[in-house]
């Protein structure tokens, strides 16, 4: 139920939401890898990047020449289709930030209703010594320049896969 | 250090300048952010509680701050942090110089902040070497540029897409112009990614520093502020004291807000949560292949809290409110003379919009205010709009009384002096005295008419009117009845029901009384035929026009003696009907600034809009025929074009002109205008009267399509009607005149 309406507000606000499943992550991922790639650990049990060309721990240049950023995301907030970037010192801020499109890799049981449920949970974890999390809702976007344009500083395109056996 | 106070015709010229220039681009680029605030507000179906528990939340804060600013301090610094809290602009702009220099800083970014450009960062660091950057794309362009923001939260409002793109041709000499919004965000970011690059020093502001974690929260849509804060190996944030929240768990109702009420957005792209020193490790581009992840860091971290009157702020009952904004910029957008004008005109040393006025006599000074104080007209468009349900309007009241009290005796002319005893100083503005005591005017009038409407209307009464008053000789005058509309009620034969359902005390509003007396009638024999008792008491003028021009004693004066004759008749068990939406105003917000609690209540609870008192007698089962008779012979007319007053809006009753008209068999339009542009004494004086005629064009446009352009034209306020009057070629007419039973057909008012 609420990963429907997280589908439809996440789409609705210019990111795109692709359902997989553990078995079918590989082939779903590779799809996006269409530059180079550079990431951080996935924490979802029967899923790696290890298996795909995708740069854990890049240098400064290898960031800086990516066009594709892969980060796991969590919670997802139902009601405005955004999904929690969490960040540590392998660096999913950078990760996600600096290459043109973030994947974002969502657990299925991690999408919560509300925006005041992520903050919660963000409290929780902050309590827990987490220093950096961003709620992200579609691309980045300005309208600064006479009309709006997604893709300012931050990535232009955001896909958000869901594990929906995780 | 304020800007010089300038004379009438040259704000008039400043004005009109900035009309064909900057405002021809504010009124579209906020369009869209007007739109959205709307259409989310009515959307959420938790707005309101969401705005209820933003206020409670910082009305908490800012009693506790004291008590806040020592546990963030201790929290962050526990964090692993340093936090600063500064006196002044001066200490905090130290503070930073001399982080940088510990730092052997050469270059820094800066995501958008106003705080940093209230206490003017930028130029002290550059002064020590430093270049900054300014990174959000509007913030750039203006550094550029080298122009002032015109908007708090997006400051580049005043500016159009071909003025970016010929200013980076021009600054970058580029061998192909840019174009389209997506080409000059691509170089922009492009140009600016370098700078991110190679900077020392990232600095950013703070939406919200949450006590109980040391977070700091930024909302934002680019990502620059991300890159900058996450960058450089020493990060600032600089943040007004006012921004620190008890708990992170107090952010939802703020964040459900802040995107709505900002830029129209249902939640901005990023809303960061940055609980520093951070985990993620800085990336040092001047060493390319040094792998810098997955490894322990150390980084440095400010907090600079900037007091700069803030806690001073906090001890003025009337300015206190003024710490509670968010910056979304809501007041900005939903204001028909900022649309127009932009920050430029209605702003002062950094802040810009309503909001602004408490902003820049809390940081700058009073004086700060009073070069843009006036552009408020006091309509409320922007009360409903704010998320932290500031009334801005009232702050703007109470700056304009302190800058009248503070104006130097001189300027003034006698002759208005003796006219109109009041409770303000001498120094006023004659022109604010002259239109803060338009009952004794009035009075004046009525007595003298047609003599007074002779002179007044003389090419030498207006030019007198015009030097003396600045009451710009291009506007019509209103015409002063000779006989009242409360002495014609008294010489009239009682005509009242015999039976009556209700009683009620129709008020005479000074307009209704002097000027626009027939709707006055009008009302009184709508009431009477749906079985209502109504007198007319003697009564004072509401105070409105005083408390306008920020005569508050005066208007505090108005207000005991309104109360002192009508309270009375409400403990007789008579309610009040108003025809003035403005005065309904004063009786059911208003006045809550001017009179005890208990005296004020009364009055606010008995009285009624005209038409919501209607609908509600309708409801109540009055028997309609005779006003449907009235609609009935006006066959063929029955399309109207309908203007609502602002703070009718704001009360939320004008819905119940529309709804009494349409169950009489009217097909209404209503108007989409944020305000007429007339905002009672304002589009008379001579320094607005370009701005007022401008403000109303939309109202115009909206009034001479296919659709409406054949329509009789109705409004309930009397200023909305005379610059309808202005604005069209058909005559305005208050809406209780159409379905009044005694219906002459005439069009006099």
């Amino acid at each position: 139920m609420s990963l429907d309406a997280f589908e439809r507000a996440a789409t609705g606000r210019h990111a795109t939401v692709e359902r997989t499943t553990v078995d079918d992550f590989g082939e779903t991922l590779a799809a996006h890898l269409d530059g180079p790639t550079v990431g951080t650990p996935l924490p979802f049990e029967g899923v790696s990047l290890e298996p795909h060309p995708v740069t854990l721990r890049p240098t400064p240049a290898e960031l800086d020449a990516a066009t594709v950023g892969v980060t796991p995301v969590g919670p997802a907030v139902a009601e405005y289709g955004s999904v929690v970037l969490a960040s540590d010192n392998w660096g999913a801020e950078q990760v996600s930030i600096y290459p043109e499109t973030h994947v974002g890799v969502l657990a299925a049981s991690d999408v919560v209703p509300t925006l005041e449920d992520a903050v919660e949970r963000i409290a929780g974890a902050v309590g827990d010594g987490l220093t950096s999390a961003v709620l992200t809702t579609g691309p980045s976007a300005t309208a600064d320049m006479g009309a709006p344009v997604y893709g300012a500083h931050g990535p232009a395109n955001l896909h958000v896969l869901v594990l929906e056996d995780r | 250090m304020s800007r010089p106070e300038r004379s009438k015709r040259e704000r008039a010229a400043r004005i009109r300048e900035l009309l064909s220039t900057d405002g021809r681009h504010v009124a579209e680029n906020v369009e869209p952010f007007n739109e959205g605030r709307y259409r989310r507000y009515a959307e959420m179906a938790d707005t309101e509680s969401y705005r209820t528990a933003a206020r409670r939340i910082k009305e908490d804060a800012i009693e506790r701050l004291p008590e806040l600013v020592e546990e963030v301090t201790v929290t962050v610094e526990g964090n692993g942090g340093t936090v600063y809290l500064a006196d002044d602009a001066d200490d905090a702009r130290r503070y930073v110089r001399e982080v940088a220099a510990a730092n052997d800083v050469r270059s820094a970014v800066k995501g958008k902040s106003m705080t940093t450009e209230e206490i003017a960062l930028n130029e002290e660091l550059e002064s020590a070497g430093v270049a900054v950057h300014e990174t959000d794309l509007a913030e750039f362009v203006l550094q550029l540029a080298d122009e002032e923001a015109s908007h708090i939260a997006t400051p580049a409002v005043h500016k159009s897409r071909e003025e970016i793109a010929a200013l980076f041709d021009s600054v970058y000499d580029l061998d192909e112009p840019l174009e389209t919004p997506e080409e000059l965000t691509r170089f922009a970011s492009d140009v600016l990614l370098e700078r991110v690059k190679e900077a020392d020093l990232g600095i950013t502001g703070a939406n919200f520093v949450t006590a109980d974690t040391g977070t700091i929260a930024l909302v934002t849509n680019e990502g620059n502020a991300r890159k900058s804060a996450v960058t450089p190996p020493t990060t600032v944030a600089v943040a007004g004291i006012e921004k620190i929240v008890p708990s992170l768990a107090d952010l939802p109702p703020f964040l459900n807000l802040i995107g709505p009420s900002g830029s129209g957005q249902d939640i901005t792209a990023y809303v960061s949560f940055f609980t520093p020193p951070v985990a993620s490790p800085a990336i040092d581009f001047d060493s390319p292949d040094t792998p810098g992840f997955g490894d322990a860091d150390e980084r440095e971290f400010h907090l600079v809290l900037v007091d700069n009157g803030r806690m001073q702020m906090r001890e003025d009952d009337q300015l206190r409110e003024t710490l509670y904004c968010v910056r979304c910029g809501a007041c900005a957008n939903s204001c028909a003379n900022f649309q127009q004008v932009g920050g430029h005109a209605f702003g002062g040393e950094t802040y810009s919009g309503g909001i602004a006025t408490g902003w820049e006599a809390g940081v700058h000074g009073t004086d700060a205010a009073g070069e843009f104080n006036d552009l408020c007209t006091g309509c409320t468009r922007c009360v409903n709009a704010c998320p932290v349900k500031i009334d801005i309007p009232w702050i703007n009241t109470v700056v304009r009384d302190r800058l009248n009290r503070g104006a130097s005796p001189g300027s003034f002319d006698s002759i208005v002096e003796g006219l109109t005893p009041d409770e303000e100083p001498p120094g006023l503005d004659a022109g604010k005295r002259l239109f803060g005591n338009v009952e004794t005017l009035a009075r004046w009038g009525s007595r003298t008419a047609p003599l007074s409407n002779a002179v007044a209307g003389s090419a030498i009464g207006r030019r007198v009117l015009e030097r003396v008053a600045g009451v710009d000789s291009r506007r019509e005058l209103p015409t002063f009845a000779g006989t009242t509309f409360r002495e014609w009620f008294d010489a009239r034969d009682g005509d009242g029901p015999d039976d009556p359902t209700r009683t009620a005390v129709l008020y005479p509003d000074v307009y209704t009384n002097h000027v626009q007396v027939e709707r006055g009638k009008a009302a009184v024999r709508v009431l009477e035929s749906l079985g209502v008792d109504v007198v007319v008491p003697t009564v004072r003028s509401s105070g409105r026009a005083p408390f306008s021009q920020g005569m508050v004693r005066t208007a505090e004066k108005h207000a005991e003696a309104v109360t002192e004759a009508l309270n009375p008749e409400i403990d007789g068990g008579r309610d009040v009907v108003v025809v003035e939406p403005s005065d309904l105003a004063m009786f059911r917000d208003d006045y809550r600034h001017l009179l005890d609690e208990e005296t004020r209540t009364t009055l606010a609870e008995h009285s009624y809009d005209l038409f919501e008192y209607v609908y509600g007698l309708l409801e109540n089962g009055a028997d309609a025929t005779d006003l449907s008779d009235a609609a009935k012979r006006r066959d063929g007319e029955t399309k109207l074009a309908y203007h609502s007053h602002c703070q009718q809006r704001t009360l939320g009753v004008e819905t119940y002109t529309e709804a009494v008209l349409e169950r009489l068999g009217y097909d209404v339009v209503s108007s989409e205008v944020e305000c007429c542009g007339m905002a009672g004494s304002f589009g008379y004086k001579l320094e607005y009267y370009d701005l007022s005629v401008a403000v109303g064009e939309r109202l115009r446009a909206q009034f001479t399509t296919p659709e409406t352009a054949d329509r009789r034209v109705v409004a309930s306020g009397t200023s909305c009607v005379e610059q309808l009057d202005s604005l069209l070629a058909r005559r305005a007419e208050h809406p209780i005149r159409v379905v009044d039973p005694a219906d002459t057909e005439s069009r006099d008012r």
